[in-house]
């Protein structure tokens, strides 16, 4: 698989990748709405696919892109990780606590 | 820890053995020392985070310089088995002032026995934040938004 990086190092291909993010469409279509030519933009969508930012779906004779939305799975797995971190902090913090309180409690009596 | 796994929410359980009343009134009271630091929107170093637990209440870091980020909102407080926040954070990591477009998180506090609490975090309606994401779209073509994209992507990447 190609690496993310690299696949957006490019600014043609970075153009490229947000006019696909904008909305489905064509080879055409986006040749039109940059200064490219269609065989420059299909090789910018390669990289892309290869990278797995873009997906592509036959049409008939035509190939629609689109930007591949797995923005809610990162958030997810990075939500996870702030989660877990601060539930583990939070076991840490009140097991603490609650022995300091009960040792007191029982040094009083 | 995780359990659940709804495509738009983050489930996670812990038990802690302290009775439910500490439990809630220690993650209320100190969740400075449970809400990790290192995720800080102030520019400068967090020196402390508060959750004012009461329905309306705010959610902030404030910073060593004393400025305020308010992240989240208190929705529900039900001592000591309940609590809702919103979060008010878009997945780029900026201040989302929409409420329509935020995410919330409940905690459930369970006695499972006299010194032990059975805490469940559920972080739902993260498809709320989609049109965050859709933001990003449009700012994509700038090269400013790629460096917070890419560095979460190099975080997520390393993890």
């Amino acid at each position: 698989m190609t690496d993310v990086w690299y696949a957006v190092s490019d600014s043609t291909r970075r153009q490229v990748l947000a006019r696909v993010a904008a909305g489905p469409c064509s080879v055409g279509e986006i040749a039109d709405a940059l200064p490219v030519s269609m065989a420059a933009v299909s090789q910018h969508l390669k990289v892309l696919r290869e990278a797995g930012l873009v997906s592509m779906t036959p049409a008939g004779r035509r190939r629609i892109y689109q930007a591949r939305l797995e923005g809610l799975a990162e958030l997810r797995a990075e939500l996870d990780t702030y989660w877990t971190q601060a539930l583990q902090s939070f076991k840490e913090v009140a097991e603490a606590s609650y022995r300091a309180e009960t040792t007191e409690q029982k040094e009083q009596q | 820890m995780s359990i659940i796994r709804e495509p738009t929410s983050v489930d996670l359980e812990i038990t802690v053995d302290v009775p439910v009343e500490h439990a809630f009134k220690v993650f209320t009271e100190d969740f400075d020392r449970i809400k990790p630091r290192e995720h800080n929107m102030l520019p400068v170093e967090i020196a402390e985070t508060v959750l004012e637990p009461k329905v309306g209440g705010r959610v902030y870091d404030r910073g060593v310089d004393g400025s305020t980020c308010q992240w989240a909102r208190v929705l529900v407080v039900e001592p000591p088995h309940r609590l809702v926040i919103s979060w008010d954070i878009t997945p780029d990591f900026r201040l989302e002032p929409d409420p329509a477009r935020c995410s919330e998180v409940e905690f459930s506090f369970t006695s499972v026995g006299p010194e032990q609490t059975r805490v469940r975090l559920e972080h739902r309606h993260l498809d709320r934040h989609g049109a965050g994401w859709q933001g990003w779209r449009d700012r994509a073509a700038g090269d400013s938004a790629w460096g917070i994209y890419l560095e979460r992507f190099r975080a997520l990447a390393e993890a």
